[in-house]
């Protein structure tokens, strides 16, 4: 991972990660101002999201996105401001983004169960 | 701006600043300061200059707090109203003393991004007989060739795939490497050519500040010229040489080397252009 092979591919993969939350997070607030309209329940976003694979495709989708965009970021913020570098810490910061993506991916899972 | 009669002029000496007051005059540059301050009143004062005329890339300063090249740099351009000049050696660099930066590491990294031109197909550069002239990209207009030289004895306009598809090299002089310089490929390259190496965008860039190993404008605005230049065949090894952290992926494309290249050349784009073909080579498989 601290090959520059693998630091391009950290790189490719937070550029396209950032395309995908540029779409999803105009989708995601878009959702919000509709669902909010006449006031919020539980019962209404669940209604929405049980048993639908679309929301949960696009949530776990947007989960795994947010979480290593943010790693990955993060990654490059900590080398250049107090000089965590090498392949312990890269590989540290990917699990952390996977990690994050989890806890998305579990919330999407629990909202369609 | 009122022309202060007299310049006071701080100079970095090491361990502190010395201040001298240097007689101001017409069309004086800042390196007419630096040499008469060492002449006239110290001469114990080191810095470095060679063609006095922008060419060589020698004689780059921080003048008031930013990096330049003092050889064309009227001091009416920098000095405050009170005629105050501070004068440091180039930031990012070593320095052996005074004034003069150790420009080292500058051009070590040019080498580390393989800056040097590898001909494709043979040692001097020409196309070893044989060889398909399709290394033209296809499509490529004729018509750039200035009529009247070798260019026309190809009909003017013509494209450059009516070339016969296998046609052998020896179909042109032998020695030369057609290279249409209307060619996107050429613009792209002739776009940095110019630099004169003179460590004005190295000193400038605050990700060489933060990371010591990184190549830097100057380095990774050569390769990309070499990148765009069709004679050459280390396009691999150099792209390679230019990935990843210590590479063109660290660029914030802040620009403060495209600001501040006393040639106004534009390194954050050669930069750019690298994360470009490097991304669409990582996307589609082919490193």
């Amino acid at each position: 991972m601290s090959g520059a092979r693998g630091q391009t591919h950290l790189w490719v993969v937070q550029r396209v990660t950032a395309m995908l939350l540029g779409i999803a997070v105009v989708v995601h607030l878009v959702t919000i101002v509709t669902a909010v309209r006449g006031g919020l329940s539980a019962r209404e976003i669940l209604d929405r999201t049980q048993g639908n694979e679309a929301w949960l495709a696009f949530y776990v989708v947007f989960a795994l996105a947010a979480g290593l965009h943010g790693a990955i970021g993060l990654r490059n913020i900590a080398a250049e401001t107090i000089g965590l570098r090498g392949r312990g810490a890269d590989l540290a910061w990917l699990a952390a983004g996977l990690v994050t993506a989890g806890f998305g991916i579990r919330a999407a899972l629990g909202l369609y169960a | 701006m009122a022309e202060p009669a007299s310049l006071k002029v701080s100079v970095w000496r090491g361990d502190a600043f010395r201040r001298y007051e240097v007689p101001a005059g017409t069309n004086q540059t800042v390196l007419d300061v630096v040499t008469h301050i060492q002449r006239e009143i110290d001469p114990s004062l080191a810095y470095r200059f060679a063609c006095r005329v922008g060419m060589c890339g020698s004689c780059a300063m921080t003048v008031n707090g930013r990096a330049r090249w003092t050889c064309r740099t009227h001091v009416k351009r920098v000095v405050g109203e009170d005629g105050a000049l501070e004068l440091r050696p180039l930031a990012n660099l070593p320095v052996i003393r005074d004034l003069a930066a150790d420009l080292t590491p500058f051009f070590d990294k040019w080498q580390r991004a393989r800056g040097t031109f590898q001909p494709r197909d043979a040692a001097d550069g020409v196309v070893p007989e044989g060889a398909l002239v399709n290394v033209v990209p296809e499509g490529a207009l004729v018509n750039f060739v200035p009529e009247g030289t070798l260019g026309n004895v190809v009909p003017e306009g013509a494209l450059i795939n009516d070339v016969p598809e296998g046609a052998l090299v020896n179909d042109v002089p032998e020695d030369f490497a057609v290279v249409p310089p209307a060619s996107k490929a050429r613009r792209e390259a002739d776009a940095g050519i110019e630099c004169i190496g003179c460590a004005v965008c190295y000193a400038s860039c605050d990700v060489v500040a933060w990371n010591a190993d990184y190549l830097g404008p100057a380095a990774m605005n050569r390769a990309w010229t070499l990148v765009n230049d069709v004679r050459d065949g280390a396009r691999a090894e150099r792209l390679d040489a230019v990935a990843g952290d210590a590479g063109c992926h660290s660029c914030h494309s802040t620009q403060s080397c495209t600001e501040r290249c006393p040639k106004n050349l534009d390194p954050s784009s050669a930069i750019a252009g690298l994360k470009r073909t490097l991304f669409w080579d990582a996307l589609l498989g082919r490193r």
